[in-house]
């Protein structure tokens, strides 16, 4: 497949990174990606992704736009307030970069469909505000050996990983299982900086261009922790338990399963 | 003696625990941090070990938000 002028020009800026080039970009207009979550990581990931020219974007949500959305759901508008997230992100893509797929799926992700969900796509952005479906999300990718991007943020803090089948650690390697519901807060009761899904966000969008194109290190064993009042980035190594529930050779889950909805999810 | 925490030094007292550590660093939400020491997760029925000259620990907290 050639490029075409409009392409060559489109994404000249990064074609002509050595780690990209012609080849890296025929990679990405070729792949399948997976947004779970149009909200505050998932807007800029989504974002970036279309503008890269990721040929297949999946974007997955259940919600429609609320005006609280709008101080860091960067990829929803103001008029898009009472639409469906998932269509309205679509949107925008399209606006974009109207070369590109967008799958909108208004669906609330749960045990019984994400196997399928995740099925058609080579990545998996996790941008979910829960601690339910951050696991079931670590869960499903390892069990379909499926590469993603765990992101959480709250406050003015942000953290990020990114597993990779047979090739290290899972989000459960290190968290074991869910707090109790309520005992840590979310970003509704805490708060959250808009910037701060911006960031992590886009980093969670670049892991899966840097999967894509096969160029450089992914956050592969390591978290990569940011807190924004210090403005201190931080890389922990993380190693494979062991005795991992999901990932290990002896894993006790073998199949998606649901926690309990999570607090975050009700209405004030 | 000396170990890193997040990176930084630390003196702690000899004999220390790594509860002990949590309780000395104010670790918010301690019962529901994760705590690696020289890159191995610790259970939580193993915070009474004690710790050792050297030993680099790492708290990781929970973040659930995203949306």
């Amino acid at each position: 497949m050639a490029f075409t002028n409009d392409q060559l020009e489109r994404y000249s800026r990064q074609i002509i990174l050595k780690e990209i080039g012609a080849k890296g970009q025929k990679k990405l207009l070729n792949a399948k990606v997976l947004i779970i979550g149009a909200g505050g990581l998932g807007a800029p990931a989504a974002l970036y992704l279309a503008a890269a020219g990721v040929g297949t974007i999946g974007i997955v949500d259940d919600d429609v736009v609320d005006l609280s959305n709008l101080q860091r759901q960067v990829i929803h508008t103001t008029p898009d307030v009472g639409k469906p997230k998932a269509e309205s992100a679509k949107e925008t893509m399209e606006a974009i970069n109207p070369e590109i797929k967008v799958n909108a799926i208004r669906a609330f992700v749960d045990s019984k469909n994400i196997l399928e969900l995740i099925a058609p796509y080579d990545f998996i952005i996790d941008g979910t505000d829960n601690f339910a479906a951050k696991f079931l999300i670590n869960d499903a990718c390892v069990i379909a050996g499926k590469a993603f991007s765990h992101a959480g943020i709250i406050r003015f803090k942000g953290q990020l990983m990114t597993y990779v089948p047979g090739q290290g650690p899972c989000y459960r390697c290190a968290f074991r299982e869910p707090p109790p519901p309520g005992a840590v807060p979310t970003c509704r009761e805490a708060g959250v900086i808009g910037a701060m899904g911006g960031i992590i966000g886009s980093l969670q969008g670049l892991e899966a261009v840097k999967f894509i194109a096969g160029a450089g290190d992914l956050l592969v064993g390591s978290l990569l922790t940011f807190d924004a009042l210090k403005m201190e980035f931080r890389k922990v190594k993380l190693k494979a338990r062991p005795d991992c529930q999901v990932c290990s050779d002896k894993p006790t889950i073998l199949e998606p399963f649901d926690y309990a909805p999570a607090v975050c999810e009700l209405k004030p | 003696m000396r170990i890193e925490v997040a990176g930084e030094p630390r003196d702690i007292e000899k004999g220390a625990t790594i509860l002990d550590l949590i309780k000395l660093e104010g670790v918010e939400t301690p019962e529901y941090v994760t705590v690696s020491v020289n890159g191995d997760f610790i259970p939580k029925d193993e915070l009474e070990k004690e710790l050792s000259e050297g030993d680099s620990v790492e708290f990781l907290y929970f973040m659930g938000g995203g949306m």
